[in-house]
């Protein structure tokens, strides 16, 4: 277990010291929210009701971009074979990354959302329940996102099909996320997606943790 | 010492050496042209002349016998991709990898197609080319995720290692895709239900259930034919790009 929460905290420590990645994302994640009221008009009850999916759209976005920092600068300076070789399975230490990549790309998503919220003049209601959408989704996102990452680690032209791959099978969490903030069918959505969730969590590292192996042989 | 026995290779896996592949499967492609030329002829003749109209959509109907077939193939496609994919990753076989890769643009384009009779049916009857509707939604992302199966076969260039990370991503997506159908059909649904396999039997006039069934079984010995041609077009390929690369390294060092 120490060796786990190691791995995490090496993790974070690197997302934090080594140029605010994060950051960076978080500015994605709010200017794609920006740029929507320039595409679709500044209609304010119009953007109200379209905000839940503006949100879920720069949601996937940001994801999808964050995804390269995964698995790829750790197999280009060798520490993706170092870290194959150590007491720990290689699905516990994907599992690992993938709850630290979690914390530094998805929890700034979260805390960046009021932000949003006030852009696209969002009710309180509407906002709290796209953040506890976002919440229950995005784990399910990355270990999607995981899976991408670990297939396309070895390819010099990964970044682009990564998430060609990935997109189509997360549609699930999409449709899910967003039916949360219908009143209608909101109760079965949340189950569905936390159901979505812990399932494609579980499952991801052993795919992923496959796929490193292969690309590693 | 003692000698170790050798073990036999047992019926399969001879036949499933690529080699031995090459060897039997010749003497299939013919057979299976001229069937499926036979069951396309007959299907053909059946769907234009020797079954009804439909007493709403007119000849508009006869689009079912394209449509369906091709429906049926673009999961078929898939379920065989997945097949091949555990043979890639349980035993590692290069034939395997090789049948995954043949049948992906193949899935593609029988999907494709089923979309594309789809909206030309769906304009006169419906009254649009598209409705966001739940089994066409779910069609649509089967052709995005063998698109993407494809650009992920293409950005390899060593093709024996793509061979096992894709077929990750295969069995990835075969599970995915009944979690994607239903979570579709809970979104949104206007398509109509099951018609031919229901509980009381089938709704269809037995005239058109011939030129159905003909019609399925043609286009699947179709599928059959182009993925035996495919995969012998691959296996040759690979060992042409060998034999081009042992002369070359011959060639330096000589």
């Amino acid at each position: 277990m120490s060796a786990f929460s190691a791995l995490i905290g090496r993790e974070l420590k690197l997302a934090f010291r080594a140029g605010g990645e994060a950051l960076v994302l978080v500015l994605f994640f709010i200017m794609v929210g920006v740029i929507v009221p320039f595409a679709i008009g500044p209609d304010r009850p119009m953007l109200s009701r379209l905000s839940p999916g503006i949100v879920w759209i720069a949601a996937f976005l940001s994801t999808l971009l964050g995804l390269d920092r995964l698995f790829r600068a750790d197999d280009e300076d060798g520490s993706l074979t170092l870290l194959r070789h150590s007491a720990l399975p290689l699905e516990a230490i994907v599992f690992g990354k993938l709850i630290a990549h979690w914390l530094v790309t998805a929890v700034p998503l979260l805390l960046a959302t009021p932000i949003l919220a006030l852009l696209l003049s969002m009710s309180v209601e509407q906002w709290w329940r796209t953040a506890l959408a976002l919440l229950i989704g995005t784990p399910a996102l990355t270990a999607f996102g995981a899976i991408g990452a670990a297939v396309t680690v070895g390819l010099r032209r990964g970044g682009l099909v990564a998430p060609v791959l990935i997109l189509p099978l997360s549609i699930p969490v999409m449709i899910f996320g967003v039916g949360m903030l219908d009143p209608m069918t909101g109760g079965g959505a949340t189950l569905f997606l936390l159901a979505l969730s812990l399932v494609v969590t579980a499952f991801s590292p052993f795919a992923a943790a496959l796929a490193l192996r292969t690309a590693g042989e | 010492m003692s000698v170790t026995a050798v073990k036999q290779p047992n019926w399969f896996s001879r036949l499933a050496h690529p080699g031995q592949f090459l060897n039997w499967s010749r003497y299939f492609v013919w057979p299976l042209a001229i069937l499926t030329a036979i069951g396309f002829a007959v299907g053909l003749w059946f769907a234009f002349f020797a079954s009804p109209e439909d007493y709403q959509m007119g000849d508009m109907v006869r689009v079912l016998y394209i449509h369906v077939p091709n429906a049926w193939l673009s999961m078929l496609v898939y379920g065989v991709m997945a097949a091949a994919a555990l043979g890639s990753l349980v035993w590692r076989h290069p034939l395997a990898d090789v049948a995954n890769k043949a049948a992906a643009p193949l899935g593609a384009v029988f999907t494709a197609i089923t979309l594309f009779t789809g909206a030309l049916w769906g304009r006169p009857t419906w009254g649009t080319f598209w409705e966001w509707d739940g089994r066409m939604t779910s069609e649509l992302v089967l052709l995005l995720i063998y698109l993407g199966i494809i650009a992920l076969w293409r950005s390899f260039d060593d093709q024996g290692k793509a061979g096992r990370i894709v077929a990750i991503v295969t069995l990835v997506g075969a599970i995915n895709i009944p979690i994607i159908h239903y979570s579709v059909e809970w979104w949104n649904t206007l398509h109509q239900g099951a018609t031919v396999f229901t509980a009381t039997g089938p709704k269809l006039p037995g005239s058109m259930l011939i030129a159905l069934f003909t019609m399925l079984f043609a286009f699947t010995l179709f599928f059959a034919l182009l993925q035996i041609v495919r995969m012998r077009t691959e296996i040759l390929r690979r060992r042409a790009e060998s034999m081009s690369r042992q002369a070359a390294l011959r060639g330096v060092s000589a």
